[in-house]
Parts: C-alpha cells; sequence; structure tokens
C-alpha cells in the first residue's frame, strides 16, 4: 500500500445510429423492432452481386454532427471495407472508413453540473453500416460459446452508424457522462439521431486509464464494452478505475485487454487480450466512389450556431439560469423551443427558466402533456408577466395556472375578471397592517421584546385580512417599518 | 445457320418471324449441341418460351424493341430471377438469383430472349474455362480445345449459333481473349458504363460487363441497350450513352491507329505473327495511320492485376460462408463451418487468389503489395493518355496464340500470361473489344483455329472504337470465311 494519488485518463468511443428514412446502403426502411428480417433487401442481405449505393442523408447527418463541434470536413473522403467473420455481417465485411474520415477532429464542451467548464477534443466521427443482431440460445450466458442455435436478424444491417471518437481528454466517470450527453443533446437537437441506448442507437466503449496525479504519460488502458445506460457507464468507469488502482497499489500491472461490464455484479471482466487482435485488412471499397465536397457544399450543411444546444446552453447560463435548470431545458427539445419564444416576449430569461421548470414541469409531470402543449405561449408570457409586475403572488399563480392549463384562457383576463390581483397599493397596504397590529396586542408586545419570529404570524394576519391579494413583500416591508417604529 | 442479332431483330420486328419459333429453333439446337460443347450450364427453356411469347405481343402491340427475339445467353456470374446462378462453383451450385442483373434485365426489356446460363471460370477466375466445376466447355473450332475464359460459356454459345448475344463480364480479359479463340466479337466497355448491379463480383474495380456476339453490329446493338447510369451501381458513369449502332463506319481515313512498342510480336509463333501483321496492314490499306506508341509500365501489368484482383477478390467472396445461402457444411461451431464450407464449395484456383489477395492486404505488406500494384495502375493509365495524344485507337493482339489443348496450361502462372495484352487495358478501365482476324493451325491441330485482333479506345470513346472495329470487319470479312469445324459435329 502507498499513499499514492492517481488521476483518470478516459477516452470515448461511441456509435450512433442515424434516424434515417432508409438505410446506409440500400432503400430498406431504416426502422427499431420491426419483425425480424423483414427490412431487408438483396443489398443488406450480400447477396451475390448486391452493389452498396450511398445514402446522401446519412452523409450529410454525419457532417452536420462534425460541423456542430467544429470539427474540419475534408475536400476528400472514402468509404473502406474492414473484413472480419462473423454471422450477423452479411458479406463478412463492413464498409467503414479508415484512414480518411468524413470528418476529423473538434471539440466537446459541456459543463459539470458544479458549474466547472470541461470540453474533450474529438479525434473524428466516421461513417459505417450497423451489422445484424445475433441471438443465441442455449447457453446459460446468452453468449455464442456453447450455444445451441443463433438467430439473426438482419433489419438493422445496414443501417447508417456514425462512430464518434474522442481524445483521451476525460478525467472522472461524471466527465464521460457529461460529455456523452452533450454529444446526444447534440445529435438529438440535429435531428441526425434519437440516440437511445435502450434501442441500441447509441453505444458506447470507454478507454481507461490512471496514472499518477501529476504525471504526463498514459498508463495501459483497458477498453470497457457492454455498457448500455449512462448510468452504467458512470459505475463501469468508477469501478474499472478502482480495479485499476488498486492493482497499481498492490504493486501489479495492468493488461491491456478488452473488459466486459457486468450489471449485475457491478464489476468488469476480461473478454479478450490485445494478442487476439483482428487483422482487419482495410482497404478502398472499390464498389463506392469517394466522397468530395466543395467548401459550398459543406457550408450549406452547416448548422446555425442558435440552433445548437450548446450555444443555448451558454446563453441561458449567461443569463444566470441555473447549469442545472439550463440542462434540463435544452435536453427537452419541445421546452427548449417553447422557452426560446416565451423568453424573448419576456426579456426574462432566468424567471422564464425558473417558472417553466416549476409548475408547469409539474403539471407536464402528472398529466403526461408537455410544457407546451399545456400551455400556450401567451399564457406563459402573462402568466410570468404578472409575477415580476407583483400582480400576483405565487398561490394565485398556481390557481391561474391550473385553470389555464389545457384550455387556452389568457391568465390577465382571469385576474382582472376576478379580481385577483395583488394589492400593492402602499396606502391600502398600510391600512391592513394598522387593523392588524391594533388587534394582535400581545404579538406586537413579543416582537418588540425580541420574539421577532412573531413577524411571520402577523404577517399571515395581514394577508388574510386582505383575502390573499396583498403584496407579501410590501407586507413584511411594512410591518417592519411599523413595528420598529416608536411606539 | 448462325444468325446474327440484328438480322434477328429485323425480322421479328417486321413480323417476317415469330419470337417464339425463333426460340424454338434456338432450344432445339442447343439441347441437341450442348451436351458436347457444354456452353450452357442451365437452358432456361420455359422462361424463354414465356420471354418469346410476351415478345411477340408487344411486337404484335406496335413496339419497337432493338432486341427483339433475340436469343441470348447470360454468364452464369449473372442474377437472373428464379434461375440457378453458380458462378460455375460448387458454393453455389443450388442458389437461384433473387433479382435480376440490371445489364440483363436491360437486354430483356429489348427484347432479347434469355436461352440459358454459360460456364465460366469458377467466379470468372481463369483463361480456359477450364476451372469450373461445374462442366466442361469446348471451343466449337475444335472440340479438343479450351474456348478460352473465363466467359467461354458465352463465347462458345455464339459461336455454336446457340445464342446470337451474349453476355460476358471481363475483369482482365474475361471477354477479349475468349471472344478472340472462338471466333466472335468480344467487347468490354469503359469501366463504368455499364451496370454491375447483379453481376457477382471477383474483382470490383476491375470488372466489367460487356457483349459478345458474331459481328460488330450486334455488339453495338446490346452494347447500347446496356449501358447507362443505373442508380443501384454507385460506380456507374452519369455520362450520356450516344448510340453506337447507327455510328458504324466502313472505311479507316483519317484514324490514327497506334501500335505498341512494347508489344514485341517476335516472341509469338511465326503464323501468329504473321496474321497480326497482316491486321495492321489491313488496317493500313483501308486508310488507318499506323503510328508507333509506347507503353513502358504495360510489362507490370499482370504483376500489378495479380495484386488488386485478389485483394478485392479476397474481400468480395468473403461472403460466401455457408450462413445465409449456398452451400454449408456444418462443423462443431461457426468458425469450423466457415472453414469446411469454404473448404468444400472453391477450387483450387478460387482459393490460390483468397489466400494472394488475404496475403497482400494484410497488416505489414499492405503498403508493399497494394499500394504499390495500386500506384503501377496509375502508371499503367497514364502510359495509355500519352498514347492516346498520337492515336485514336491502339491495335494489339488479344491473345498470345490460338486456343490450346485442354490441360495445357498446367502451371498457373503461364495461364496468367494469357491475359498478358489485355490486362494493361483492364487496370486502365479503357473499352477495348476483339475481333477476328485470321486464321491459324498449329502443328497440333487438324483444322484452322482462328486469333483475335484487340483494339482499344480512350475512355469512353465507344462509339469511335466500335465504328473503327466494324470497318475492319467489313474490310477483312474474316469470320464470315469460315464457320466452326465443330458445328456439323455437334449437330448445330
Amino acid at each position: 500500500m502507498n499513499g499514492q494519488t492517481y488521476e483518470a485518463v478516459i477516452g470515448i468511443e461511441c456509435h450512433v445510429e442515424l434516424r434515417t428514412e432508409t438505410k446506409m446502403f440500400c432503400g430498406c426502411r431504416n426502422v427499431f423492432g420491426a419483425e425480424p428480417n423483414t427490412n431487408v433487401c438483396p443489398v443488406c442481405l450480400g447477396m451475390p452481386g448486391a452493389l452498396p449505393v450511398p445514402n446522401r442523408v446519412a452523409l450529410e447527418h454525419t457532417i452536420r454532427a462534425g460541423l456542430a463541434f467544429a470539427a474540419e470536413i475534408p475536400a476528400y473522403s472514402k468509404f473502406d471495407r474492414k473484413n472480419y467473420f462473423y454471422p450477423d455481417m452479411p458479406k463478412d465485411y463492413q464498409i467503414s472508413q479508415y484512414d480518411m474520415p468524413i470528418t476529423s477532429g473538434g471539440v466537446v464542451e459541456y459543463v459539470l453540473d458544479d458549474g466547472t467548464r470541461k470540453s474533450c477534443r474529438l479525434t473524428r466521427i466516421h461513417l459505417e453500416e450497423d451489422t445484424g443482431k445475433s441471438t443465441h440460445g442455449g447457453s446459460s450466458d446468452g453468449r455464442i460459446a456453447g450455444s445451441a442455435f443463433s438467430l439473426v436478424d438482419f433489419n438493422r444491417a445496414g443501417v447508417p452508424l456514425m462512430e464518434c471518437v474522442s481524445e483521451p481528454d476525460i478525467r472522472s466517470a461524471a466527465e464521460a457522462v457529461a460529455f456523452l450527453e452533450a454529444l446526444k443533446r447534440t445529435f438529438v437537437a440535429l435531428g441526425v439521431s434519437d440516440v437511445k441506448m435502450e434501442e441500441g442507437s447509441l453505444r458506447c466503449d470507454a478507454n481507461v486509464s490512471i496514472r499518477p496525479a501529476g504525471a504526463t504519460e498514459y498508463g495501459t488502458k483497458t477498453e470497457i464494452k457492454n455498457m448500455n445506460s449512462f448510468r452504467s457507464v458512470f459505475r463501469a468507469i468508477e469501478s474499472e478505475i478502482a480495479r485499476q488502482e488498486a492493482i497499481l497499489r498492490d504493486g501489479g500491472r495492468i493488461v491491456q485487454e478488452t473488459r466486459g461490464w457486468d450489471e449485475v455484479t457491478g464489476t468488469t471482466h476480461s473478454m479478450r487480450s490485445k494478442e487476439e487482435a483482428h487483422d482487419y485488412r482495410y482497404f478502398p471499397d472499390p464498389d463506392l466512389t469517394p466522397i468530395e465536397l466543395t467548401p459550398a457544399e459543406i457550408d450549406r450543411m452547416r448548422p446555425r450556431a442558435e440552433d445548437l444546444p450548446q450555444h443555448m446552453l451558454a446563453v441561458l447560463v449567461a443569463e444566470n439560469v441555473p447549469v442545472k435548470r439550463a440542462h434540463q431545458i435544452v435536453d427537452d427539445a419541445g421546452l427548449a423551443a417553447f422557452y426560446r419564444s416565451v423568453a424573448a416576449k419576456t426579456k426574462a430569461p432566468a424567471a422564464t427558466a425558473n417558472f417553466l421548470l416549476a409548475d408547469p414541469a409539474r403539471l407536464a409531470n402528472e398529466s403526461g402533456t408537455p410544457v407546451h402543449e399545456g400551455l400556450s405561449e401567451r399564457a406563459a408570457v402573462e402568466l410570468i408577466q404578472l409575477v415580476a409586475a407583483g400582480t400576483i403572488g405565487s398561490k394565485t399563480l398556481k390557481a391561474v395556472l391550473e385553470r389555464v392549463w389545457g384550455t387556452g384562457e389568457s391568465p390577465a383576463e382571469i385576474v382582472e375578471r376576478e379580481g385577483l390581483a395583488q394589492v400593492s397599493d402602499r396606502g391600502a397596504v398600510e391600512a391592513y397592517v394598522r387593523d392588524v397590529l391594533a388587534a394582535q396586542g400581545k404579538s406586537v408586545a413579543d416582537y418588540r421584546a425580541g420574539k421577532t419570529n412573531v413577524l411571520q404570524f402577523l404577517k399571515g394576519q395581514v394577508m388574510k385580512t386582505s383575502g390573499g391579494k396583498a403584496d407579501p413583500v410590501l407586507v413584511e416591508e411594512l410591518l417592519k417599518e411599523s413595528l420598529s417604529a416608536t411606539p | 445457320m448462325r444468325r446474327t442479332a440484328a438480322s434477328i431483330a429485323r425480322s421479328v420486328g417486321r413480323g417476317e418471324a415469330g419470337a417464339a419459333e425463333i426460340t424454338e429453333e434456338i432450344l432445339a439446337l442447343s439441347e441437341r449441341a450442348n451436351p458436347s460443347v457444354g456452353a450452357y450450364l442451365t437452358i432456361t427453356a420455359d422462361l424463354a418460351r414465356a420471354h418469346a411469347r410476351r415478345v411477340d405481343e408487344r411486337v404484335a402491340a406496335g413496339e419497337s424493341l432493338p432486341l427483339a427475339g433475340v436469343p441470348l445467353a447470360v454468364k452464369d456470374n449473372m442474377c437472373l430471377t428464379g434461375t440457378r446462378t453458380t458462378c460455375a462453383s460448387k458454393i453455389l451450385a443450388d442458389w437461384t438469383a433473387p433479382y435480376t442483373a440490371t445489364a440483363v434485365q436491360r437486354l430483356l426489356d429489348a427484347g432479347a430472349i434469355p436461352i440459358g446460363k454459360t460456364n465460366l471460370d469458377e467466379f470468372a477466375m481463369g483463361s480456359s474455362c477450364e476451372n469450373s466445376a461445374l462442366g466442361v466447355t469446348r471451343n466449337p473450332w475444335d472440340l479438343e480445345r479450351v474456348p478460352g475464359g473465363s466467359s467461354g460459356g458465352s463465347v462458345a454459345a455464339v459461336a455454336a449459333g446457340m445464342a446470337a448475344i451474349a453476355t460476358g463480364s471481363d475483369t482482365g480479359g474475361s471477354i477479349r481473349e475468349p471472344a478472340a479463340f472462338c471466333g466472335v466479337v468480344g467487347f468490354k466497355p469503359t469501366y463504368g458504363r455499364i451496370s454491375r448491379y447483379g453481376l457477382i463480383a471477383f474483382a470490383s474495380s476491375l470488372d466489367q460487363i460487356g457483349p459478345i456476339s458474331l459481328t460488330v453490329e450486334d455488339s453495338a446493338l446490346a452494347y447500347d441497350v446496356m449501358a447507362g447510369k443505373d442508380p443501384f451501381d454507385a460506380t456507374s458513369v452519369d455520362l450520356v450513352a450516344d448510340a453506337t449502332a447507327p455510328a458504324l463506319r466502313d472505311d479507316l481515313k483519317g484514324v490514327r491507329v497506334g501500335i505498341v512498342r512494347e508489344f514485341d510480336l517476335a516472341g509469338l509463333d511465326a503464323d501468329v505473327r504473321a496474321c497480326y501483321e497482316a491486321a495492321y496492314k489491313d488496317l493500313e490499306r483501308l486508310g488507318a495511320e499506323l503510328v508507333e506508341v509506347s507503353l513502358p509500365t504495360a510489362d507490370y501489368g499482370v504483376a500489378t492485376y495479380y495484386l488488386i484482383a485478389p485483394a478485392e477478390c479476397s474481400s468480395n467472396l468473403a461472403r460466401f460462408d455457408g450462413v445465409r445461402y449456398g452451400l454449408r457444411v456444418d462443423g462443431p461451431d461457426v468458425g469450423a463451418m466457415y472453414e469446411a464450407t469454404r473448404a468444400a464449395g472453391f477450387g483450387p484456383e478460387v482459393k490460390r487468389r483468397i489466400l494472394i489477395g488475404t496475403h497482400a492486404l494484410s497488416s505489414g505488406y499492405y503498403d508493399a503489395y497494394y499500394v504499390r500494384a495500386q500506384k503501377a495502375r496509375t502508371l499503367v493509365a497514364a502510359d495509355f493518355a500519352r498514347a492516346f495524344e498520337a492515336c485514336d485507337a491502339i491495335a494489339c493482339p488479344s491473345a498470345a496464340s490460338a486456343a490450346f489443348r485442354f490441360n495445357a496450361k498446367s502451371d498457373p502462372y503461364s495461364m496468367y500470361l494469357m491475359d498478358y495484352y489485355t490486362i494493361p487495358m483492364s487496370l486502365a478501365g479503357l473499352p477495348a473489344l476483339s475481333v477476328p482476324c485470321g486464321y491459324v493451325q498449329p502443328p497440333d491441330a487438324s483444322r484452322p483455329l482462328p486469333l483475335g485482333l484487340q483494339l482499344t479506345a480512350p475512355a469512353f470513346a465507344e462509339r469511335a472504337l466500335l465504328g473503327i472495329a466494324h470497318a475492319y470487319e467489313a474490310g477483312t470479312r474474316h469470320a464470315a470465311q469460315m464457320e466452326p469445324a465443330g458445328l456439323a459435329e455437334v449437330g448445330a
């Protein structure tokens, strides 16, 4: 044992299934959950003589994804074949990109919950085709070894897949999750993918190593696979860091290998060592012509900064919206759009964010209707303005909100019609205060004797006298004024 | 009596003959002759009759079909829905194609009648058709000799009159060399001119479909139908392919024909050499100006080709793994199943090329083999580009000899050299064809055997190329002078 502290060095590789009408190289539909082997054709089944034709939308999605992170889009890239035998890979090679990916470089920026800003460089994003899906039966663990039979569903074969590879810039499990969340919210915002880990449209591996704090050399890394939620990414990385630390503390050495995450035991186990690595015999796919792009074509695909979640996030944080709230807004496309149009009218970003994520978010949760459908833009704007102007307090806000939820009624009209406006007139409130202080002599004496907590009781009495309409802030101010005045 | 596609299409189009009637004649002839010639692996009689009926209906309805009633032989590495498509391999011996190759579909749409699927060297790898795992094809000029390859069945079918048009595929000479051996016209268009969709790949960057026929005009007719962009083949070119058939010419005035300095004829047999020299003289006689051109890297063609083609084939043929279709030989686990299936399913030449290609692409050798070969390929193409600054077409032999006897080339390398004259054009992706240019009678032959003159043009200059070939054909009429001696023997 020694007291050495270690720093983790983490890089992420993730596969993102693109949202397109059709597959990467054929006209079959790209949908999740269809009957096995129903969305297939000679091309995606690797029938003899069939040829791939690239899906233009998938190319554009990948380029847009890269541009969102300021990646470079080379004027020339190409598809390569990655050769290896596997029953769920119809051609026994995968069309992928080897040395000339469609995007290279780029930076993913993200903010941790405590407000710390971090970033991770991207090595590349390339485009490839997904494999089919194998189900192995008759073995205890569902793996191919020892199975009695295997079933293959080729619906997924040929689905367009982006592989995003990061540089080893990540230093903790929490950062890894924040990185993935940043990727996810950008891809969702661009409409390039659904990014659903549970449906396999996001799959990720983590390369993890540790080194003594302050060291500049990298330690030996392991590659962690089989993580199927952001939570398991977090747990798997934490567990792997702890495992590696224990080995180094005991004077051992880390073996470079691929390790599988086991959700049940909460540990990683060895899957294969580096020595068993394949020679994939990459070479340019002769069935496909190179991808050549002009600067004008690339510019046409460039997403507008204001459409990118990281931009919106930065704006929200700059406008003093708390980081967590900002993420909540940005991660909900419907809410984000609604927020934008409401905040543009209220000119009060923080208040708008705080409002939307409080009572409307609760109502949305209870009713199953999203905020932007339950609440009209006009209603939201009016409610925020009524509160900001001091016209209504939180209690009235709740009551009015529930009445306009799903009805489209105008909160301002309800408040006006039913006289729910807060009494903010100084003279009127002073009169309520005077009456209450006159009637509550004992409490007044207690307060002056130092029991200042009776103030809340007195405030409640004033609110009651006013029928709940007095401006609570003004009430408190006037109470304090009167009580501290010499009797 | 062998009939040209043009004459059949004309008489069917005019209503002088029915497609059904011609189809019955050809089917009867094929039933008689095929057991000896072995051109067809499968005769698709029912399909042929159905197509013939449909063509007669279309003609009766007033449709004008460029290939109305023309009997068509399809090389068995091209898919045709519902028919067995084998690549002459045990691994696909019982595979039925679920779709039709674009080039074949275009011929059928133009009125051609699918008579059958023709034999080839397994997966189109070979130059004699002897690598077929499913049957022997004999040369109709001399049944003791090979028809050439890999499109051996297709050229034999046309030479024997069992089809007027056949499809071939040419990767390094697989249309041109057998066409020369069987005394027919074989045309490989520019890479990308004709869709490869449905052609079972050997080497994707080299494979090209083309027509085989008795005459240049027939090849032009079939080419005009097959050429053009196909949305299912990303490598097919989006260039307007002007119809070539109307542009066929009868003289060579103003045409500069390049003779390649490095293709020294001195090493050839004297009669073969004399035949080619006479062919060059004929070109001149017909008005062409002969100019000497140089292809300094042509000598590296065979070496270059035998890295690139096997590399691509090692990947293209991976899919024959016993999982989804074709032969499966079971084993204790999936890896053993792969090995047993591929060991039993592929023949020795296919295995040899898969091994060469796997090695050429493997880590540590890729740069030395595959990358260097690609660089050499660029140089070969550059040589041609320079040569075409001085000429409109290049003339050279299609092969170094006439058809040889079975088992004459037992060492693979001597077989690879059969494509010495055809490989450089494939590497450069250029349009090239073989047209009959005379006959020789080697000492071991009992009868004359045809030779072919190879003409090559710049990329996408098919129109000019076919025009020049037509003028040569019209001015020499070699093919019209003789019919294959074997025809009578086989009842054709």
